[in-house]
């Protein structure tokens, strides 16, 4: 019982790696870059929910909402300020841009907001649930994120894979180049995976401090690390691989806290990590590419 | 193709010339960079107003003693420095607005990183910083410490607390209690009052202050037959989820939860047990202290819960009352422990000099002397918000008694 | 062929030039009283950014991996340099001389930290790219995760470790703590001097120099540009990228060695992603390839936050904008072609004018 208790615990922080990890993933097969300031822009989602359930009393959903619509915004502008002026740089020159971006979030929201953390109200409202006489709980917010990860999954293959948008993306990330002769608006179709990206960080945010319930300006950073991990881990680029890493990612920290050292989990996780890639060089679901000289 | 990166290297050396230049310009006129009259670096909450600027230059014309401050403004323990930033701020307009004496502060941030500490350290020496109230984090504090040492300039820390802040150094006093006497006093808490016999731990394995009373506790608590079930950490990289940690207690049957850590992780910690029907009663230590004021906790979930602290906000004392009124003006936050030990740190330095002579003339090192030989004299006493009558060893730390609190309906009760 | 060669003599002679000559300028500016504590202060920090950074390069410039866990090479230097020093400061019957010490600490923190660029070479150098990268970003995770838990005492019977607390070493009396888990190491005996930092810059430009010059450099840098080819022709990809990954390595741990003994006490948490990261910047500013780009990225990038005191709390903001302009002004296609133009009518104008505006 305990195992399984365990297991939904690292399935519950696995779920939020893995939403966070598809934001990465997504920015980073459409536009190839390493977008590091989502970490914050998680932390920013987590503000605007707060303010509007706390400050302002708005119901729960509509505060997800709002926080996904200042994220959507936000993302936007980032990108159109921050990394679209680069488009022809090196893909460094662009990661320093974002590493430049998270320092600014990070800071702009210490100044606005406070170092002082603040806790947030679990946006989930329903009851845990209790199975095997109470030996196993499994609490709203587990089940509600759990969810919420699949829902989105489900929503991304289907954005991706059905739409028009979808193929635009598709093809962008095939080939530029190529994709605009085709006619396709090649600097639309990257703000749309910005925006996307942005909102799926927002929800994140919501989701993290509703599991974790404190909030403060470096709330991001971390689990941002994590998830990029994840998402590299799952092979980036793919979608399915960035769930996959994300569930792993979280599900190995957990066990490994409970079953080898509380002390080392983080070197635990990371250490399983490297070795999983010498099996898979390029991470369980990416694509072997074929290189030709 | 060279040629551009010839140029390149001109301009480059033009820029580096021009900082060195830059630089070499402030050892003559170090207070430059500073307005005329504004305290500046204390300035960490931006609604703060700017009236006090003219306090001092009104009540008085004496020059002030110049005091640094060095804490994390930024970063990720930026919620600690800003604290005592702002609580010594308060002491100094309050002290400035007396007349006699006048104090200036020049509070510079750290990032929780020694390296940026003691260069923020030497920033505070070109401006002609008299005595150090710092560094708020423990390892930076060491790594200043040792410099103060052997520059002798005063150094009088509001919360670092590991003892090798002290160890070694004459110039170096506490505000706050140190690890060790954490440790020792809440194994004699939880024993002499019955509080629990099977004890589980919870702390932060990359944190000094949190690592240092641990392992004080263990070595106190096997001499006092308090059994240990379990101990369990966790790192500030980790600091999310706690359900393995409590399980663990849990399953080892611990009726006692002692949490030797800070009141974030400790918000975590006590809605994670709640929400697996995990009710051992709660321990905690001065670093819990903040977690009543957390904007939005449900302090239902602390309902019970046991700390040692030399402050608490809701005390009815009229220093208490003051301080926190002000506080709450000034910055639109309830103060906790941080900044009642930043508030008394200068309280404590203006209460040694008031008597004496000295001036913003006084070197540095004279005035280290002079506040060595009161601080250690053995008859200084003094009289602050997280404590009274405390005193201080030749070795630098305070002695003071640990207040055991207990939160009832929202806030704490003495257990005395 | 000839000219070739001599373009980088002449560039290389530069880059000594250009350091020799600051060093110089900081000595005598110094011997007038004319730099504040602020910047004195600063100068070895300055130097272990510059190495860090040219070795970086080396990696990410030269061999084209993406490094995310140059501090953890960092970190094993530090701490092993902090340990070795700490032990012959206690041990050796008739004390070395400090310089001697420091010496002996960096040779050490580059040589465990080669060996760790070794051992995580092995795993790395069989991937790419970002998956590469995640590996060394992980490395550098474990590192600062396992230097927390480890306790390292020192007394009449010798060293004594544990993994446990400072407690759990026993120590007899007259014992010290070397390092203590979370603490770091502590009592740290301040050796580290601007000239050894001096010092060991000019001793990384001649390593890395000469390797980049030399026939396995541009091997290296035929198996940065086309992995593929340099195999066909018989260049052994693995040995010649491990060759500038643990040169890489090495230089990184002799760098915090000299860092770890400016300070009188280290923590593992300083080496962490965020360091990591600032390297990378100091790198990418400098033009990645380009060492002297790296030395001036690091110098000018070090000072600036210190500069920029003035701020007060909006001062990381400002460091922030500052970072993301100048990226932005760095890559600007207009203003590259600018400058491209001022640089051709420079050069058909008055070629000789601008060789001697560097001197």
């Amino acid at each position: 019982m305990t195992f399984l208790s365990y297991l939904i615990s690292g399935i519950s922080l696995g779920s939020i790696y893995a939403i966070i990890a598809l934001g990465y993933t997504m920015v980073y097969g459409i536009a190839k870059m390493l977008n590091f300031a989502h970490g914050d822009v998680i932390m920013v989602g987590g503000y605007m929910s707060f303010m509007a359930t706390t400050n302002f009393g708005w119901p729960p959903l509509l505060s997800v909402l709002f926080a996904m619509g200042v994220c959507t915004v936000l993302g936007i502008l980032i990108e159109q300020l921050a990394y679209k002026p680069l488009r022809s740089a090196p893909s460094l020159a662009v990661l320093i841009t974002a590493i430049g971006v998270s320092y600014f979030l990070q800071n702009a929201a210490l100044l606005i907001w406070s170092p002082n953390p603040k806790s947030f109200t679990s946006v989930v409202l329903f009851d845990s649930v209790r199975l095997f006489d109470g030996k196993l709980i499994i609490s709203g917010t587990t089940i509600v994120t759990i969810v919420a990860c699949i829902i989105i999954i489900v929503a991304l293959n289907t954005i991706v894979n059905k739409t028009k948008v979808g193929k635009a993306m598709r093809a962008v990330s095939e080939d530029k180049d190529v994709a605009q002769l085709m006619g396709i608006s090649v600097n639309k179709t990257i703000s749309i995976t910005f925006a996307i990206g942005s909102a799926l960080a927002a929800v994140a945010g919501v989701l993290l401090c509703s599991a974790y319930p404190i909030l403060m300006p470096t709330t991001g950073a971390m689990p941002g690390i994590k998830a990029f991990t994840a998402a590299v881990f799952g092979g980036i680029g793919s979608i399915p691989g960035a769930f996959l890493g994300g569930i792993l990612l979280g599900v190995i920290e957990i066990l490994g806290k409970a079953y080898i050292s509380t002390q080392l989990s983080d070197a635990i996780v990371f250490a399983v990590l490297i070795i999983i890639l010498l099996v898979k060089p390029t991470g369980l679901l990416g694509k072997k590419v074929l290189v030709k000289v | 193709m060279k040629r551009k990166s010839y140029f390149t290297f001109a301009v480059a050396l033009m820029l580096c010339l021009t900082l060195l230049v830059g630089c070499a310009g402030q050892t003559t006129k170090p207070t430059e960079t500073d307005g005329p009259a504004t305290p500046s670096g204390t300035d960490t909450a931006p609604s703060e107003s700017k009236q006090d600027e003219t306090d001092p230059g009104t009540s008085t014309d004496t020059a002030p003693i110049k005091l640094g401050g060095i804490g994390p403004l930024t970063g990720s323990a930026a919620v600690y420095g800003v604290a005592v930033a702002n609580g010594a701020k308060i002491a100094v307009d309050e002290i400035n607005a007396l007349g006699g004496m006048q104090f200036e502060l020049n509070f510079q941030d750290d990032e929780h990183d020694a390296e940026k500490s003691v260069n923020a350290y030497n920033m505070l020496k070109d401006w002609g910083m008299q005595i150090l109230v710092g560094t708020v984090t423990t390892d930076p504090c060491i790594a200043v410490a040792a410099e103060s040492f052997s520059d002798r300039i005063f150094t009088l820390t509001p919360s670092a607390s590991s003892p090798a802040v002290v160890e070694g150094k004459d110039n170096v006093y506490q505000m706050c209690f140190s690890d060790l006497n954490q440790g020792i006093a809440s194994a004699q808490y939880i024993q002499e009052k019955g509080l629990g016999t099977k004890v589980a731990i919870i702390y932060n394995n990359a944190d000094a202050y949190s690592t240092g009373i641990y392992n004080k506790f263990i070595s106190e608590a096997a001499d006092k037959n308090l059994e240990v079930v379990s101990s369990t950490t966790f790192t500030d990289d980790t600091a999310n989820d706690f359900s393995v940690q409590l399980m663990e207690a849990q399953k080892a049957g611990a009726d006692l939860l002692f949490l030797p850590i800070y009141y974030e992780p400790s918000s975590l910690i006590l809605a994670q047990a709640d929400s697996m029907d995990y009710e051992p009663a709660f321990f905690g230590v001065d670093g819990m202290d903040g977690i009543l004021t957390m904007e939005n906790f449900n302090t239902e979930l602390a309902e019970g819960v046991m700390l040692l602290t030399p402050f608490a906000a809701d005390a009815t004392d009229d220093l208490t009352v003051s301080f926190v009124a002000k506080y709450k003006e000034l910055y639109n936050e309830i103060p906790n422990q941080f900044a009642a030990d930043g508030y008394d740190s200068v309280y404590a330095i203006y209460e040694a000099l008031k008597d004496s002579n000295v001036t913003a003339e006084t070197p540095a090192n004279e005035l280290c002397d002079l506040l060595i030989g009161i601080f250690s004299g053995g008859d200084f006493v003094f009289n602050g918000l997280t404590g009274v009558d405390m005193t201080w060893s030749e070795t630098g730390e305070v002695a003071k008694a640990p207040k055991g609190m207990v939160i009832e309906n929202g806030v704490y009760i003495g257990m005395d | 062929m000839k000219s070739l060669k001599s373009r980088y003599n002449i560039d290389n002679w530069l880059t000594y030039g250009l350091v020799i000559f600051a060093y110089i300028v900081m000595r005598i500016l110094i011997a007038n009283g004319k730099v504040s504590f602020a910047l004195q202060g600063q100068l070895v920090p300055i130097t272990v950014y510059i190495v860090m950074a040219v070795s970086l390069n080396l990696t990410v410039g030269v061999l084209g991996e993406l490094s995310l866990g140059h501090a953890g090479f960092m970190s094993v230097g530090a701490f092993s340099g902090a340990i070795s020093a700490t032990l012959l400061e206690l041990s050796v019957r008739t004390t070395l001389p400090a310089w001697m010490r420091l010496a002996l600490a960096m040779i050490i923190g580059g040589i465990v930290a080669g060996f760790f660029g070794f051992l995580i070479g092995i795993p790395v150098l069989r991937l790419e790219g970002d998956y590469l990268a995640i590996v060394t970003l992980a490395f550098g995770e474990i590192i600062k995760n396992v230097i927390n838990v480890i306790y390292i005492g020192y007394d009449a019977n010798g060293i004594r470790i544990s993994t446990e607390s400072a407690n759990a070493l026993n120590l007899g009396e007259n014992g010290k703590i070397i390092l203590s888990g979370p603490m770091g190491a502590i009592g740290i005996t301040k050796i580290s001097t601007f000239t050894a930092g001096f010092i060991l810059i000019l001793i990384t430009l001649f390593i890395v120099l000469n390797l980049i010059n030399s026939r396995a450099g541009r091997a290296i840098k035929a198996v940065r540009d086309n992995k593929i080819a340099a195999e066909s022709v018989g260049i052994s990809t693995w040995k010649y990228r491990m060759m500038a990954f643990v040169t890489s390595a090495a230089l990184a741990g002799a760098a915090g060695a000299l860092y770890a003994l400016n300070y009188s006490t280290v923590v593992a948490r300083k080496f962490d992603f965020n360091t990591s990261i600032l390297v990378l910047v100091f790198v990418v500013l400098g033009r990645m390839g380009n060492i002297r780009g790296s030395i001036i990225a690091a110098t000018v990038l070090t000072v600036l936050p210190e500069l920029l005191r003035t701020f007060n709390e909006v001062r990381m903001l400002v460091y922030a904008v500052i970072l993301i302009l100048v990226m932005l002004v760095r890559n600007n296609t207009t203003l590259q072609h600018l400058y491209q133009r001022i640089v051709t009518k420079l050069r058909y104008d008055r070629p000789p004018a601008e060789e001697g505006d560097e001197a």
